[in-house]
């Protein structure tokens, strides 16, 4: 499965959500296919973008938060998976593109390459529900009843280590963050 | 232990008067009775982290989201953080409130809190995060409305350090 693949599979069941991603191949594909006032891009502190979405999910509990990490940033921040798991908030799906490798940086092996299984961890954080799925309708399928499913999700999407060319985009990071923020302020509460 | 309770619940009473909903935490002696006073209160979310560095992710969400926050950490929980004040607060022009115990400063008993105390001030003006002290119970309420009008106006971090003469009855 390849990642791109993946997003452009649930990309029309992103406008009704809130949207977090991590830095890299993931922001610029989400780019590439068509960016929307309701998705930030967190272009770098790996590790965070879980955390954020958990702000955003705890905040505003009306919003359903998706957050698009990756296997080299969730490991960073394993951690924060016992603190999803400790507020477990119903609105937030945790999706992690699983490419077993650092692909922006060279492409070098994360833990994932040699068997560290993020579902597995996940669950054994206290995520009420996870799953990890290997193709593209399993993902679709998973990704749209977690949506529905009112539980805190960890969904592990294995992909390719394939991603664009250039990570580059032309929309600057504070017109990203103010164009999000005034997006969140407008919606109704 | 002589944690004063008197004095957290100045600090908890003027962090609640800047209408702070969120509270992010990692526990420390100094701060316990401020956990327990977010823990009880109905209006407030407190988020027991696992690293300090997940309360800029956590506030930063909030903050995003229109929500005020406010995050309580030791010195040692700062510098854990700095990546994240760094590259998220920083770099994306975020808030935050940090209440930070100072440890190992003058006073100090316990040898492993002697290192975080000795550099405590040197990266917050490394990091050109505006700071002051919380030494004297007459000063909390106006120094952290002070602090949280900075930080929402500057879209920054600042820091507020819990100091031993405000939070320790020897």
């Amino acid at each position: 499965m390849l990642r791109i693949d993946a997003l452009r599979a649930i990309y029309n069941q992103l406008e009704q959500c809130v949207v977090v991603t991590i830095m890299g191949a993931v922001s610029a594909e989400l780019q590439s296919i068509g960016h929307q006032p309701n998705f930030f891009y967190l272009q770098h502190a790996m590790g965070l973008a879980s955390s954020m979405g958990l702000g955003i999910a705890l905040s505003r509990p009306e919003l359903k938060v998706v957050v698009f990490d990756g296997d080299g940033s969730l490991l960073m921040n394993l951690g924060g998976l016992t603190t999803l798991a400790r507020y477990r908030p119903p609105n937030l799906v945790h999706v992690v593109f699983d490419n077993e490798s650092l692909l922006s940086v060279g492409g070098f092996p994360t833990a994932t390459a040699t068997g560290s299984d993020l579902a597995g961890i996940a669950h054994a954080a206290g995520i009420p529900h996870t799953a990890t799925v290997h193709n593209l309708e399993s993902f679709q399928q998973a990704f749209s009843q977690a949506l529905d499913a009112n539980q805190l999700t960890t969904l592990v999407a294995k992909v390719e280590a394939k991603g664009p060319p250039v990570f580059l985009t032309d929309l600057p990071l504070l017109e990203n963050r103010f164009q999000f923020a005034r997006y969140l302020k407008n919606l109704a509460r | 232990m002589p944690v004063s309770v008197t004095n957290s619940q100045l600090i908890y009473a003027a962090l609640k008067a800047c209408d702070i909903r969120i509270m992010s935490a990692l526990p420390e002696t100094w701060l316990v009775h401020l956990i327990r006073m977010a823990d009880d209160d109905p209006q407030t979310t407190l988020v027991r982290l696992a690293k300090e560095e997940e309360g800029v992710g956590i506030s930063a969400g909030a903050h995003l989201a229109g929500v005020k926050s406010a995050m309580l950490m030791q010195n040692h929980g700062f510098l854990q953080s700095i990546n994240g004040i760094v590259s998220l607060a920083r770099l994306y022009r975020i808030p935050l409130l940090m209440l930070i115990s100072y440890r190992g400063e003058f006073g100090e008993r316990d040898p492993w809190q002697t290192e975080g105390g000795s550099v405590t001030e040197a990266l917050l003006n490394a990091l050109s995060i505006p700071y002051t002290r919380l030494e004297e119970p007459a000063h909390v309420a106006r120094r952290i409305r002070k602090a949280q009008a900075l930080a929402e106006s500057s879209l920054k971090p600042v820091a507020l350090l819990l100091c031993r003469d405000l939070m320790w009855e020897e």
